[in-house]
């Protein structure tokens, strides 16, 4: 029987406002699987969203959404997560959200590990404005605000993420769906702070000026500067710098998650334990 | 009469322990003078009661997980000074579009930019009334001693859950690290008094948040019960989902001012002290009316009749009372801890221009010399 992606849909929302051959569905579809088959009910989960075309996310899924400003998805979610500590609750944003004016929320929740998984649509671009340059545009692109050509280096959330501190990091191709929800899965069932790049096409805002004006182009250019991460890590460091590794890059399960460090600090307070000191932890600075 | 008991804290401190005693069980802020100690205390008490204080990484990501925490149905607080509510400043918008509750303590220090962090100043009153962009009708509280740091807060916790918006408690410097006794209602009192925000029972089906009478805030459930709907900072429909429907926009705006517009009696506060047979009528609030109230006792001794009067809820102003006593004295003279933001408002309410006044924006408090000298000199 085919996967009814309904139930977890505000059917009453579509069409989504997203362009047509857009990478964001493909991305929708894996995430609701994903969440189907962990076998979550609807009334636990929150899902909230930052500004842009992934912003949006969080209005089209039937569950407790929440459409924050520009970058601080990671931040409200923190206050949602922890006044709501058994819930689940998980952040939608763009590169440019999440990596831009966001990025100092990004990395303070990869930081405290905090139990949340952090998905980053990831197209190269700032969709929704109309082609700025984003963090994760490649340089020598065509922006609209760098006509000549984009100089700023490029940015990679992933290992951006894996130094703040998150305990799992993966990185996906809308091209590759199955394999999408597969990290997905992975991602929402690790207790930590769990970072996903899941990469999407533009053609329209990214590759119509980048010779790449169709979804299939833009597709097709993803995949040929990703690589499995076994096959990226048998290359070369010179080799390295032009392709980006795919699947799980890390997961780590040992780290402490922050909400259960917060049990012990009411402990504290409520007299049941003594303080906290550099003897609770392995990591000592 | 209602019972008392004395405690001595300072105002800072006080204000944690009236978010508290008044069911809050969520903090999220960032270190700034001359607030800190808002959280320092909260972060204390909080996790006592099983609720959770959090120092997050800056300002914005303070106020957002306050706001995070409120969506999902709990009391939350942010404290902060004049340069983190700029800083604020979108995410308030945020909750005054989606109606989401939250207490805001501003503990006010010169500016603007940096300004002077230690020392005193009233100059974020305009500020609280239109920190963010766009429409939107703010409620500010400001406390005149100690313990209406403690009782304001604890009013600021009912107002917002009442209104469903953010609500500032303005203290000030002096006030916020003043030490000394206050006296204060029981925590029993105050228990009693908190009235929680209100709910939807039915069935969620037939549940839509933002179907509410055009005086009357949003009813939103807390999230995780079954009642799942949306919130956003865009313009939204009846059940919080994106909308540029021209007749839904134009009556979210006007539910915006008018669920505060037509409650007023709800929210104004005003103490009146020596008015009756006063010629002099001086007006301030915050810090600056501890120096009024001095100032008046001595201005009688030496036959000169003054009276305060005091707005507690700055905004919206007492605007009908104003106009009321603009009509009866002749000399007013209005006095702040600015170049005069109120002042502004006290001449729209009265309808006049003739009104004195006496700021100060050196960092430094009022003495009642200070005003008696200005009475004596204007009237």
């Amino acid at each position: 029987m085919a996967f009814n992606y309904d139930e977890y849909l505000r059917t009453e929302k579509m069409p989504t406002l997203w362009c047509w051959g857009c990478g964001d569905g493909v991305i929708l579809k894996a995430f609701i699987r994903a969440v189907d088959k962990l076998g979550w009910n609807k009334d636990d989960v929150c899902v909230v969203s930052g500004i842009g075309c992934s912003g949006r996310f969080s209005s089209y899924v039937d569950f407790n959404t929440v459409h924050t400003t520009h970058g601080r998805t990671v931040a409200f979610a923190t206050g949602i997560k922890l006044a709501n500590p058994d819930k689940h609750v998980i952040c939608v944003a763009g590169d440019g959200d999440a990596l831009a004016i966001g990025g100092n929320h990004t990395i303070h929740g990869c930081r405290r590990n905090i139990d949340m998984t952090l998905i980053v649509i990831q197209n190269f671009i700032y969709g929704l404005t109309n082609s700025q340059t984003s963090p994760t545009t490649p340089r020598g692109f065509w922006t609209v605000s760098q006509k000549a050509g984009n100089i700023d280096p490029t940015f990679d959330g992933c290992k951006l993420a894996e130094a703040a501190g998150a305990s799992f990091v993966a990185r996906e191709n809308v091209s590759e769906p199955r394999k999408l929800e597969k990290v997905l899965y992975k991602a929402l069932a690790h207790k930590g702070f769990s970072y996903v790049e899941a990469m999407s096409n533009c053609h329209i805002n990214l590759g119509r000026k980048n010779k790449m004006a169709s979804a299939i182009e833009n597709l097709d250019w993803i995949d040929s500067i990703t690589m499995p991460k076994k096959k990226w890590d048998a290359l070369s460091e010179e080799e390295k710098i032009n392709y980006l590794p795919t699947g799980v890059l890390k997961e780590d399960t040992e780290a402490e998650e922050y909400c259960d460090m917060y049990e012990e600090v009411k402990k504290v307070h409520q007299g049941l334990r003594p303080k906290i000191t550099p003897d609770d932890f392995k990591k000592k600075i | 009469m209602s019972k008392k008991r004395e405690v001595i804290a300072s105002g800072n401190d006080l204000a944690a322990m009236a978010a508290v005693d008044a069911g809050c069980m969520f903090f999220g802020g960032y270190p700034i003078t001359p607030s800190s100690e808002v959280m320092h205390t909260i972060s204390d008490l909080l996790p006592k009661v099983g609720g959770v204080a959090i120092q997050m990484e800056d300002e914005i990501g303070g106020v957002a997980a306050a706001i995070g925490a409120s969506m999902s149905g709990v009391r939350s607080l942010t404290a902060t000074s004049g340069p983190g509510i700029s800083l604020k400043a979108e995410n308030l918008g945020l909750a005054q579009m989606a109606e989401v509750p939250l207490v805001v303590v501003n503990v006010m220090r010169g500016g603007p930019s940096t300004g002077l962090p230690t020392r005193v100043s009233q100059g974020d009153v305009a500020q609280a009334k239109n920190p963010s962009h766009g429409d939107y009708k703010s409620i500010t509280l400001c406390a005149g001693n100690l313990a209406e740091c403690y009782t304001e807060t604890v009013r600021a916790f009912n107002l917002a859950d009442r209104f469903m918006q953010p609500v500032f408690v303005l203290l000030d410097e002096t006030i916020g690290h003043m030490h000394a006794k206050a006296e204060l209602p029981t925590v029993e009192e105050v228990k009693a008094s908190i009235k929680p925000r209100r709910k939807f029972e039915g069935d969620p089906k037939d549940y839509h948040p933002y179907e509410v009478p055009q005086d009357e805030p949003a009813i939103l459930n807390p999230m995780f019960q079954g009642y799942r709907y949306h919130f956003t900072g865009l313009h939204h429909d009846r059940d919080g989902f994106p909308t540029e429907e021209k007749e839904t926009c134009r009556k979210l705006i006007d539910r915006l001012f008018r669920k505060v517009d037509e409650h007023r009696d709800e929210i104004e506060l005003n103490e009146e002290y020596l008015l009756d047979d006063a010629d002099i009528l001086l007006i301030g609030y915050g810090s600056a009316s501890l120096a009024i109230r001095e100032a008046i006792d001595r201005l009688r001794e030496q036959g000169i009749k003054a009276g305060m009067f005091r707005p507690i809820t700055l905004w919206p102003s007492p605007e009908e009372r104003l106009f009321e006593l603009g009509q009866k004295f002749d000399k007013v003279l209005s006095i702040e801890l600015n170049q005069g933001q109120y002042l502004e408002e006290i001449q729209r309410a009265m309808g006049r221009k003739d009104i004195q006044k006496l700021t100060k924006t050196n960092g430094r408090p009022f003495s009642p010399q200070d005003i008696i000298d200005k009475v004596k000199e204007v009237f």
